[in-house]
């Protein structure tokens, strides 16, 4: 039986034909491409390149950006429902894209000039050209404004010095957008974008060893070596620390959706080995009390879950939605689907450890997701300053 | 090329279906409709043919309840040009079907006439032939190879045990089998445009059925099944039982 996904509350009776028609697609594919290759290529700690064509071909890349470039100019609600798809997959599958469409054709659309635009996004869009965000460094997560990576200005050129860790798609990628500070090392205001081709004398990207989550996914480290760019490489419309943050929201937002899939594919794993693992008197474990209360936190979460990032997306499309309300949903529901994924490697008992089953790989990579894009505890304090007033990070 | 493919909402191959109260049709509640997996290639074959001639159109026909415009979205996010939706209960009776189908395709302009080679719900396999028959056509069924050369047709179908190869000229029907292709993902862009392409909707034509559908019932339970024994030693026994009790061997 093939994946069905998970709609306790009739949420597909809010959906628009085409949303629908675009989550069937999604679904379909990633059942036909990615689930025969997922487990191989996690064993292996490889990312499943061979599948960057037909996500393009079929317009998974900056899905949400508009036509004139060359993508598929979808509302908000679409572009999340094919992150739920994809992370149904796989969340390094998910992050692949995250990065290629929120994170490096997005500035470069929301902050590039008319040229770049036109230079770089078909390109992103059509895989022919793979994105990486250079924002995060060694000693500053949570805190990006700190970051010691600088860009001076040497007549019509940009000289970057700096490294970049935590880099999805970073060795594979043909360019990187490099957040930069381009005065003083304490002026915060002075961060700016730039498109960096990573084949530029200086540039070097270094695979990260030792991952134990997000094991299908390219994660690397950059270091920027007296990296010399034309000032045409700047993106004019940033600046300051906001813009990259705008950035973390576009791709929050998806992540939030993202991690319905994954709980999504571990609820309805675990269902389904329950009904047909027997155990005590040729009763199925789906008959005991455990496991059915397991299954029923689970539904209910994931359902809520479901709710918060409709309306999310709703919001995104009114052009209302506040970054706050991206962070309360990022929070609730990676942390939902980590409890998910950890309830249904339990029910699944000793098989739950094994690679031939979803759940553990999705344990796994949740801690990743829980992690990046805004840890699951800075997002709370963002809600707090929100609520309160008060700055506490 | 202009091609018309006849397509049909059928339940999901994966749903269960269980027989109405009725007795005579299937419970539609909790039912997922998908378009018949077979008119998929039709849809596919159509779309490469105008493709590859660099010109001409597709347009999607379908006999159905209103609601099978969600299934002439999908074929028109594959890639054809326009669809018609011919509103009608869709018949048990593949002549009644095959009559409206031809009706409406009569007073068009076409090269080529495409079907799955059957629907996966009723399983009549009788259209693509009769609707040939009523337009006077020549009809290739179970087609797994298709060669189009200006207006002269190869087609290759599967036969019991081979392959038959058949040639036509233009127009004519070809009812598409498993194998003929591999039918295309509907792109993002593809479903964008789909909202944009025209789909006509108007009443099937009138036509009276002599064949009474008398009942559904539903397959007899599998039987429990049988260990016969652990490891090598019990391959002869079992080697009898299916010889001699099951005789399937």
């Amino acid at each position: 039986m093939s994946f069905q996904g998970v709609d306790y509350y009739d949420v597909d009776g809010m959906l628009e034909p085409e949303e629908r028609a675009v989550r069937d697609m999604v679904r379909g594919w990633v059942e036909e491409e990615v689930m025969p290759i997922i487990q191989r290529h996690y064993v292996d700690k490889t990312f499943p390149s061979e599948l960057i064509p037909q996500m393009a071909e079929l317009g998974f890349l900056g899905a949400n950006l508009p036509e004139k470039y060359g993508c598929a100019g979808l509302n908000n609600v679409a572009y999340g429902i094919i992150m739920q798809e994809l992370e149904r997959g796989d969340s390094g599958l998910r992050s692949f894209a995250s990065v290629q469409g929120a994170l490096v054709m997005y500035p470069i659309h929301a902050f590039g000039s008319e040229e770049q635009r036109e230079t770089w996004l078909p390109a992103l869009a059509s895989g022919e050209k793979i994105g990486c965000f250079g924002l995060t460094e060694p000693d500053f997560g949570s805190n990006p404004g700190g970051m010691l990576t600088r860009a001076v200005k040497d007549g019509d050129e940009w000289v970057l010095n700096g490294a970049k860790m935590w880099i999805t798609n970073g060795s594979m990628a043909d360019v990187a957008v490099v957040w930069a500070k381009t005065g003083e090392i304490d002026d915060v205001g002075s961060i700016r974008g730039f498109i960096v081709e990573t084949d530029r004398q200086g540039f070097s990207a270094r695979d990260q060893k030792g991952k134990l989550s997000l094991l299908a996914s390219d994660t690397s480290e950059l270091v920027l070596q007296d990296v010399c760019v034309p000032d045409s490489n700047l993106l004019p419309g940033s600046g300051g620390l906001k813009s990259p943050l705008m950035c973390l929201t576009q791709a929050r937002y998806g992540i939030a959706w993202g991690a319905v899939g994954a709980a999504m594919a571990c609820f309805d794993e675990a269902v389904s080995y329950s009904k047909n693992r027997v155990q005590f008197g040729g009763k199925p474990i789906a008959a005991t009390q455990i496991q059915q209360i397991r299954l029923a936190e689970m539904l209910t979460e994931i359902t809520k879950a479901q709710l918060l990032v409709l309306r999310l997306g709703r919001l995104k499309d009114a052009g209302t939605m506040r970054p706050q309300q991206v962070s309360l949903a990022k929070r609730n529901n990676v942390n939902m689907a980590c409890e998910c994924a950890r309830e249904a490697r339990r029910l699944l008992g000793a098989n739950g450890i094994l690679v031939e089953y979803q759940a553990m790989r999705h344990m796994a990579n949740l801690e990743s997701v829980y992690t990046y894009e805004g840890t699951h505890d800075v997002h709370g304090l963002i809600l707090g300053q929100d609520i309160t007033g008060h700055p506490a990070y | 090329m202009r091609s018309i493919v006849c397509i049909k909402r059928v339940p999901d191959t994966e749903t269960r279906v269980r027989i109405a109260a009725d007795g005579v049709s299937l419970d539609p509640s909790g039912v997922k409709y998908v378009l018949n997996p077979y008119d998929e290639i039709a849809l596919e074959e159509a779309i490469r043919l105008k493709e590859e001639a660099g010109e001409g159109s597709v347009t999607a026909l379908c006999l159905g309840p209103k609601e099978a415009a969600e299934q002439l979205r999908t074929a028109l996010a594959m890639g054809a040009d326009d669809a018609v939706l011919l509103a009608g209960e869709p018949s048990h009776d593949g002549l009644v079907t095959a009559k409206a189908l031809a009706a409406e395709i009569e007073g068009r302009e076409f090269d080529l006439l495409l079907f799955g080679k059957q629907a996966v719900d009723d399983d009549n396999m009788q259209v693509p032939a009769m609707v040939a028959e009523l337009l006077d056509l020549p009809c290739a069924t179970v087609v797994v190879g298709l060669e189009v050369s200006g207006r002269h047709v190869t087609a290759r179908r599967e036969v019991e045990g081979g392959h038959e190869t058949v040639e036509f000229d233009l127009p004519g029907v070809v009812a598409a089998q498993k194998g003929l292709n591999e039918p295309r993902y509907p792109s993002l862009k593809g479903i964008m445009s789909a909202k944009r392409k025209p789909l006509e909707e108007k009443e099937a034509a009138a036509v009276e059925s002599s064949l009474e559908l008398v009942s559904l019932s539903e397959p007899p339970a599998p039987e429990a099944g049988e260990i016969v024994g652990e490891g090598a030693d019990a391959v002869p026994e079992l080697v009898r039982k299916l010889r001699e009790e099951a005789k399937v061997l």
